[in-house]
């Protein structure tokens, strides 16, 4: 039993990819505590796409894959921030019309590259365990800053995120409130790249803070809750993909839904058997009552 | 009125989105310690007046002044609550938390809220009576009780000058008396209100102050001068009914009014 634990950290590249998972756990989950109470879903999952476009140019010209996911990211966040702020344009028209354009042009980049290879397509489902010492230091840089910000703002995004108008009536800076969360985002998904793959960030930043939401109701404590139960299903899920022999991204991923779905029906107040428990005991009530006797 | 101070001035103020005018030259004074009523039809401007002087918008000309200075020096001696239909009761917190939100603004960046603002959110809390409620869900308030959290948070900002959008919409008469209670309380203590409403009546049985505005404003002074049948028909137009009544007149609401 115990040797279902040690035996994969025998390994160097497995010590690498617990590091990166639970890295990639606890800043996913930070931030994805802002993305699910503010209903901005649709947002992670668009800076995910867009970052494919600076992975395909990175690839084409040689450079860091990693610097390119992130240019290509941050500068969506900012432009869908930018459009939604100044323009007519409803939030989600803004990131439909932006992710999609900035998709289409990485699959527009690798289409001129004849020799793309495992590489690239590496970053589109993950591959935690290709990750080097130089990728785990660059995520934990990003990661650490993302974090490092977010607790030293908490105040300013729980403000404005519950209440803009009056945040910025009280002189709170709103807008740069609101494109620091966005550039946040950004960062959280490029951190997360690598480990799950560009059609699995979305999974980590929603799943684990929207599990933590069902069992706790307030913004900071669904922040520690959501990085806890994300870190349990990035080591869970990366243990069952070494035995089981399948994809880690998508094992991590399982698990933390897994988790979500136990946590929809067994959670104490919001889950669905409580509420179940609620509804009986209330028709238990009606049913024991006399019935009243109609007025003449 | 004489020898008060102004709580609030606004001067000729010309305001709108876009090129669409919703406020065309207002100007009024009102005093310190008043409490007052905001009203006109939907779309006169009401909104626009609010936002303008909380710094939400930039009027084209004009200014408004806060106790004597502008806007920006005096944020924290500025309330504002809004409608209870704009905020997102889903949201993660707890009473207590909305209405620490209030000292945020004073406690700054890059600091983290202190013993003294603890305080100051206890003592808000305390004058609106919900000292007993603080670690409730906002989810789980009533209508009476979303509106006292609201102006809770303007009060834990220690303002002196509360700006209420529509408090009393949906309230039961029960909960609008103990509302309209309420701010005479916090007149009495020294605060200013200018309480935008729909509700008349409640201006005229409680209020100090109207403001009647429809992009210009109509009348601004003491209330019992301020609603006479000319001046409301000038501001509500084909908005309201007024039937002249032995006693005075009957003010009812007209279609969608």
């Amino acid at each position: 039993m115990v040797d279902w634990f040690t035996e994969p950290l025998e390994f160097e590249f497995m010590q690498r990819a617990m590091l990166a998972v639970v890295l990639v756990g606890i800043v996913s989950a930070v931030v994805g505590a802002f993305v699910v109470v503010r209903g901005m879903a649709f947002v992670g999952d668009a800076l995910a796409h867009a970052s494919f476009a600076g992975v395909a140019a990175a690839f084409a010209l040689g450079v860091s894959i990693y610097l390119g996911a992130l240019v290509a990211a941050v500068a969506t966040a900012l432009g869908i921030a930018f459009i939604s702020q100044r323009g007519r344009l409803r939030f989600d028209t803004a990131i439909g019309v932006l992710f999609v354009g900035a998709f289409a042009l990485g699959i527009v980049i690798v289409s001129r590259q004849d020799n793309y290879t495992v590489d690239l397509f590496s970053f589109v489902f993950g591959n935690v365990l290709g990750v080097s010492w130089e990728d785990l230091w660059l995520m934990a840089g990003i990661g650490g800053f993302v974090v490092a910000v977010i607790a030293l703002f908490y105040k300013e995004l729980l403000f404005t995120s519950y209440d803009a108008t009056v945040a910025e009536a009280a002189g709170i800076p709103t807008r740069a409130i609101e494109y620091g969360l966005m550039a946040l985002i950004a960062l959280s998904t490029v951190v997360a790249l690598q480990a799950v793959g560009i059609v699995l960030v979305i999974a980590m930043l929603v799943t684990p803070a929207a599990t933590a939401s069902l069992l706790v109701r307030r913004l900071h404590q669904i922040i520690f809750v959501g990085a806890g139960v994300a870190v349990a299903s990035a080591v869970i899920g990366l243990y069952v993909s070494y035995h089981a022999e399948v994809a880690s991204g998508a094992a991590i991923v399982l698990v933390a839904t897994s988790l979500f779905a136990i946590a929809l029906v067994l959670a104490p107040r919001r889950g669905i058997l409580a509420r179940r428990r609620l509804e009986l005991a209330l028709r238990r009530r009606i049913d024991a009552s006399v019935p009243v006797a109609e007025q003449p | 009125m004489e020898g008060r101070a102004t709580a609030l001035a606004v001067r000729d103020v010309w305001a709108g989105y876009d090129a669409t005018p919703a406020l065309e030259a207002v100007s009024f004074a009102l005093p310190a310690g008043s409490l007052a009523g905001l009203a006109g039809p939907n779309g006169s401007g009401k909104s626009t007046l609010l936002k303008t002087v909380l710094g939400l918008i930039r009027p084209w000309r004009g200014a408004v002044e806060v106790f004597g200075e502008a806007l920006n020096g005096q944020r924290a001696r500025l309330g504002y609550a809004p409608q209870a239909e704009v905020v997102d009761w889903e949201f993660p917190a707890t009473v207590r938390d909305v209405v620490m939100m209030g000292r945020y603004g004073r406690v700054g960046l890059l600091r983290r809220p202190s013993r003294a603002d603890r305080d100051a959110v206890e003592r808000a809390l305390a004058q609106v009576n919900l000292e007993a409620l603080a670690g409730r869900q906002i989810g789980e308030l009533s209508g009476g009780q979303q509106r006292r959290m609201l102006i809770a948070r303007a009060l834990a900002q220690e303002a002196d000058l509360l700006l209420l959008d529509e408090p009393m919409v949906g309230l039961d008469p029960t909960t609008e008396h103990e509302m309209l209670s309420l701010f005479e309380r916090l007149r009495d203590d020294g605060k200013t209100l200018l309480v935008a409403t729909h509700d008349l009546s409640c201006i005229a049985a409680c209020f100090d102050f109207t403001l009647l505005i429809n992009r210009r404003l109509v009348a601004f002074g003491p209330t019992a001068e301020v609603l006479n049948t000319e001046n409301l028909s000038v501001a509500f137009a084909e908005h309201l009914l007024l039937l002249p009544t032995e006693g005075g007149v009957y003010v009812g609401h007209h279609g969608h009014g």
